[in-house]
């Protein structure tokens, strides 16, 4: 059997996973060596005494008595030298949590390795890698320790590793889907899986009297139906291992993703009934016992249900409450599910349809109740975990095949025992849908019923029942398991390796992964209304009957129970629609930001925008802007509090932004926000946009060092004094003035790039670097365009959305339109729904009155009183004329298409205008001021933007300063 | 068998009527059962009055809409014929059966399905689906949960998608196009045999 493992060992080490074995091998003969000596043969048997025994221990030692006598074994304590030590070895005392940690370090860096090479990884599923490494690892362990320390424990596989996963299945299980195919999957679940077991086990007998097996395999009828239980039921975590990676069409995936969880009440009844039998003996088995045993399935089955259902109306419940203590929440689901789990255990029901069935119930209220970043964490979390423990499960796998004292090896056995689970698998799958099709709306075709049969995959849970098996009792266990390692290895790796090229050799229709446009939202509602209807006019209770009445009955009673008030009263399609909006405001903000750069490359003056950042990081996008200034014209009217100040100021940047873009693609994106016959409301956005950017690039001058002070916390304490010197309040800087600014800085930069890895809100600076010098006359042009190309905060504080990046399973993400990045559309749930929420509802005041043109006066005054008598022309002309604001001045402002050709001339021609008056402005800008403060020097090139920029424009004098603050400070 | 012909047999032009709509005669006459239960006067032919005595029909939300659809413009009955052609809209679409190259499309083929959804917005048969059309659609369904502006920007929205020709209404090919994505046949069929 070394030869056996030794061989794998060497195939495998010199196949693409060479590098794995050496980060495995690194850890384990470790892990063996040490573990080894004080090891039983189970890990949890280990685990538990130890973990109380040692720390006392080790504190008690370490404390005063080092040279007392260890009960300890072995090199951990070896320090019996006396006196005190400066460095001891604990390692009894951290030996269980370094062990698990070492194996979970292990598993996810094998996961990172597998995923370097794309084509690799696209070919050969990430489960069979994971076995074969398990293999490699165990072979290690073996040689290094002479035994097999680790094997995959049921105690750990059935309290642990597998509730996670169904965890995570059952609760992103798409409920509607689930239950348009219940009568599919319950068939497959329960007749399949028995018809499978029977038969498998009578065939085994069966071979066994026909004299294949060999006599030394010592089982009778009922042992070999055991075994035929245990070998039969589809493996859940298999299924999903292999599955998600082949993208079969949703309905074939969740018939057997749903009759590999639901069968686990079959499998468990049969596995229980039939070892009762085993140990009365085949003789002692009354005719009473069989009705018991259905009497057990049907209570196995409908109490495991049940007892789901009863936690997830609990949870629901009390995710009702969680309002105040929103950082809890991730954890009542995670708690709540997972005691659906054990409660199920202990009361020996079906433990996985109870947690399958309060994930599906739940999901629908909790994710209501709960608040979007903990959405996101329960995902993640759950997504994690699952992932971690499918990764351990298949490794372990891997890791048992080689312990050789485990199993015994009888070819006639195992070659029969694969035989029939194919040949029964395809006989059941062909039987019940000839059945089904019947009944079914869309039929199951063969091209189905072949995937189907092939995705029987075997998997871990058989292997943990095996084990399980008492040797006293099931003499032939040691037969059982090597059998069940082999058929596990069978399925999941040659069908796991082999489904993909048959699933395109036969063209099963792919998932499309595309989300619902609004359309398809609003009249598959109104098909489900028109069903209802029609089967009520037809006289037929079916199943659009029975789902409405359910609906009705959710509606009146459950969800007024379960749900917030606030949300009771949201309607899901108006949910729909703002997740709709959201996507597409990220794809337009996203995209926007890209296209307009390219756009504006034809611009002289325009920055190159090679180092322009590849993703707009919208949730770095807020975040910066929440204290950022508010120079929303609209939004001074209205004066909110300071509590929704922030929201206000993450929707004026969506809106602000958003306007641009929506000419450009008015396909994508919702009339709503200016409809064509509002033309007075068109041409106050457009002045806005306009003053904003002229503001904000005239302000971003003068507060240049104190954003960056507010927004990074690195800066230096002799900025944040300078700040204080010149008696800025930070909340003046907007988001955007970092940008403009650093733009012109251009010339300079060549200066301070060493600098620029140190800060991180600077980063930004380095996409100018390439720019030809500009004369400072012509920078003022260049501002707007640098306010459009820099929407993004440079800033890349790192956030949670890298590690996300780096989980293969299930992402559960979706695609969006092809525009949007990933790394966008992943932000979209955690910050943004919010926003966008503020968004509509401040967009839709933007209905309500105008705004006179009073409010800015402030500003424009301001301005006047800095940039001389002829700004305000300009202003004036822009704004009240309805052109294009700065951000539309350049040339590309022809592409956007405005509504009415009129508009068009005349944006074209104000833009124009535009132009020429530009220089006129930047020529108003007042002469170089004296050299800055000494302290600015001093503070290093880092700051070299702002020193030139303030070099640019003189400091108004503090009360005008004053004065154009007014209106933004809120 | 004997019971099934003869209530057959009672159905004028029973022949042409299963050749149009592809039902069976277990449909036929299933469906015949519940006409005849649904006209209770025995006058053979039905009145807007009978479909709203069905209770469930008075929950739907565009419940009335689909009691319009039944009957043709200008009239107030509607007879056992065009009562089963109706309901042959929502059959599902039959993949096994051969397509005889003449024959003109089946009533449960995707466009008259979605013609039959179309007409259901389109009130005023005007061959758009316009904005107030909308509207009062996403009202019914949406009931008091929204309030009058965020059903005017769903529905806003909703032309503005659909919308190709920029006329701020969907025709029936915008609509069409606006759901080629989506499994009408599944969608808009149900069993009508158990």
């Amino acid at each position: 059997m070394r030869g056996l493992s030794l061989l794998l060992f060497i195939t495998v080490a010199s196949d693409a996973t060479t590098d794995l074995y050496v980060t495995g091998a690194s850890v384990p003969p470790e892990l063996g060596v040490s573990a080894a000596p004080a090891v039983t043969s189970s890990v949890a048997s280990r685990y538990v005494p130890e973990e109380y025994g040692h720390p006392g221990i080790a504190l008690a030692r370490s404390a005063e008595e080092p040279a007392a006598p260890s009960t300890e074994d072995g090199e951990s304590s070896h320090h019996h030298g006396g006196g005190y030590k400066i460095v001891q070895w604990e390692w009894s005392y951290v030996q269980t949590p370094y062990i698990i940690a070492s194996w979970l370090l292990v598993a996810s860096v094998a996961k990172i390795l597998f995923h370097f090479s794309q084509r690799f990884t696209t070919a050969v599923p990430e489960s069979c890698m994971l076995i074969l490494l398990g293999l490699v690892l165990g072979a290690v362990v073996l040689i290094a320790s002479k035994k097999q320390p680790y094997q995959l424990d049921p105690g750990l596989f059935f309290l642990f590793l597998l509730p996670t996963i169904v965890g995570d299945a059952g609760y992103f299980m798409p409920a509607r889907l689930f239950f348009d195919n219940l009568g599919a999957i319950l068939m497959y679940a329960v007749v399949g899986t028995l018809w499978n077991a029977f038969c498998t086990g009578f065939c085994l007998y069966g071979v066994k009297m026909a004299g294949a097996i060999d006599e030394k395999v010592n089982a009778g009828l009922m042992e070999f139906l055991l075994f035929g239980a245990l070998i039969s039921a589809v493996d859940p975590v298999a299924v999903i291992a292999v599955f998600e990676e082949v993208h079969v069409n949703e309905t074939l995936f969740i018939i057997v993703f749903g009759e590999s969880l639901v069968n686990d009440a079959v499998t468990v009844v049969l596995y229980k009934v039939y070892i009762s039998f085993v140990e009365v003996g085949p003789g002692n088995v009354h005719t009473a016992d069989y009705f018991k045993g259905i009497a057990s399935f049907l209570i196995v089955s409908i109490g495991g249900t049940l007892v789901g259902l009863i936690f997830a109306v609990i949870l629901a419940f009390v995710t009702r409450f969680t309002k105040k203590v929103r950082i809890i929440e991730p954890l009542f689901v995670f708690l709540l599910v997972y005691l659906a789990y054990l409660t199920a255990e202990l009361f020996s029901l079906s433990a996985i349809l109870s947690m399958t069935f309060c994930g599906i119930g739940c999901n629908k209220y909790v994710e209501a109740n709960i608040s979007q970043k903990s959405r996101t964490t329960v995902k993640y979390t759950m997504k994690t975990l699952a992932s971690i423990a499918e990764t351990i499960i298949f490794i372990f796998l891997g890791i048992s095949a080689v312990d050789k004292s485990k199993w015994a090896w009888d070819t006639g056995l195992v070659v029969s025992t694969l035989i029939f689970i194919l040949v029964f698998r395809a006989i059941g799958v062909v039987g019940q849908t000839w059945f089904l099709n019947w009944f079914r709306l869309v039929p199951l075709d063969k091209i189905d019923q072949v995937v189907m049969s092939y995705g029987g995959l075997r998997g871990a849970v058989a292997f943990a029942l095996v084990v399980l098996l008492d040797k006293e009792q099931v003499k032939a266990k040691d037969y059982f398991v090597a059998t069940t390692i082999v058929v596990v290895f069978f399925t999941v790796m040659f069908q796991g390796l082999t489904i993909k090229p048959l699933v395109k050799w036969l063209k099963v229709p792919r998932s499309t992964n595309r989300k619902p446009t609004i359309n398809e939202e609003i009249h598959e509602r109104a098909f489900d209304h028109i069903l209802t209807a029609v089967e009520d006019i037809a006289g037929l209770n079916g199943y659009h009957h029975w789902r409405d009445k359910w609906e009705q009955f959710d509606k009146n009673y459950l969800s007024k129970l379960l749900l917030r008030k606030s949300v009771y009263h949201k309607s899901e399609l108006w949910e729909a629609y703002q997740k709709i909006n959201i996507r597409d405001a990220i794809s337009v903000i996203d995209q926007g930001g890209n296209v307009l750069t390219s756009a504006r490359l034809s611009l002289p003056s325009m920055a190159s925008r090679t180092s322009f950042p590849e993703v707009t990081n919208v949730t770095n996008y807020l975040r910066e802007n929440g204290s950022g200034v508010c120079l929303d014209l609209q939004v001074i009217d209205t004066v909110p509090g300071a509590k929704i100040e922030e929201e206000l100021e993450t929707h004026h940047v969506l809106a602000g932004n958003l306007y641009k873009p929506r000419k450009r693609y008015q396909s994508h994106y919702s009339r709503h926000f200016m409809t064509v016959g509002e033309k007075e409301r068109q041409d106050r956005e457009i002045f806005q946009r306009n003053m904003r950017n002229r503001l904000e690039s005239f302000k971003s001058t003068r507060y240049k060092r104190h954003k960056k002070d507010r927004s990074q916390k690195k800066r230096k304490g002799s900025d944040a004094k300078e700040q204080d010197i010149n008696d800025k309040p930070r909340r003046n800087v907007s988001w955007q003035d970092k940008d403009p600014v650093v733009v012109p800085v251009a010339p300079e930069d060549d200066k301070h790039d060493p600098s620029e890895p140190d800060k991180d809100d600077d980063v930004g600076i380095t996409f100018v670097a390439r720019k030809a010098p500009e004369t400072p006359k012509e920078r003022p042009k260049s501002v707007p365009a640098a306010l459009d190309v820099c929407q993004s905060p440079v800033a890349a504080p790192p956030s949670p959305t890298c590690g996300e990046k780096n989980l293969p399973w299930k992402s559960g993400v979706g695609s969006l339109p092809p525009c949007v990045s990933v790394e966008a559309t992943k932000i979209i749930p955690i910050d943004l729904q919010q926003a966008w929420n503020q968004s509509i509802s401040s967009l839709e005041s933007l209905a309500s009155p105008p705004a006179p043109p009073e409010p800015q006066h402030p500003r424009v005054s301001a301005l006047s009183r800095l940039g001389g008598p002829l700004r305000t022309p300009v202003n004036g002309k822009s704004g009240g004329g309805a052109g294009s604001g700065s951000n539309t001045g350049s040339p590309s402002s022809g592409q956007f298409k405005f509504p009415t050709g009129k508009e068009e001339e005349e944006e074209g021609a104000l833009s124009q205008q535009q132009q020429e008056m530009q220089p006129l402005m930047s020529s108003l800008r007042p002469p170089p001021p004296p050299p800055p403060p000494p302290a600015a020097q001093s503070a290093g090139k880092r700051r070299n933007p702002c020193v030139y920029l303030r070099s640019l424009v003189t400091v108004p004098p503090s009360g005008a300063e004053l004065q154009s603050r007014k209106p933004t400070q809120l | 068998m004997g019971s099934t012909n003869s209530t057959l047999l009672k159905i004028p032009n029973v022949e042409v009527l299963m050749q149009e709509t592809g039902f069976s005669p277990a449909h036929i006459i299933r469906l015949h059962d519940r006409f005849k239960a649904l006209d209770k006067e025995g006058r053979g032919y039905l009145c807007p009055q009978d479909f709203g005595a069905i209770k469930e029909l008075a929950m739907n939300p565009i419940g009335d809409r689909i009691i319009g659809a039944f009957f043709s413009p200008g009239k107030e009955t509607v007879d056992f014929h065009a009562f089963v052609k109706i309901l042959a809209h929502f059959r599902p679409v039959d993949k096994d059966r051969p397509k005889e190259p003449n024959s003109p499309e089946p009533i449960n083929s995707r466009s008259n399905k979605l013609k039959f959804a179309f007409q259901l917005y389109d009130q005023d048969k005007d061959g758009k689906i316009s904005r107030d059309e909308l509207l009062k659609v996403l009202r019914a369904m949406l009931g008091m949960q929204v309030t009058e502006e965020q059903l005017e920007s769903i529905a806003d929205r909703t032309i503005q998608e659909a919308d190709l020709d920029r006329d701020d209404a969907i025709s029936f090919e915008e609509f069409r196009k606006s759901l080629e994505k989506v499994n009408i046949d599944h969608k808009m069929s149900i069993r009508f045999l158990r």
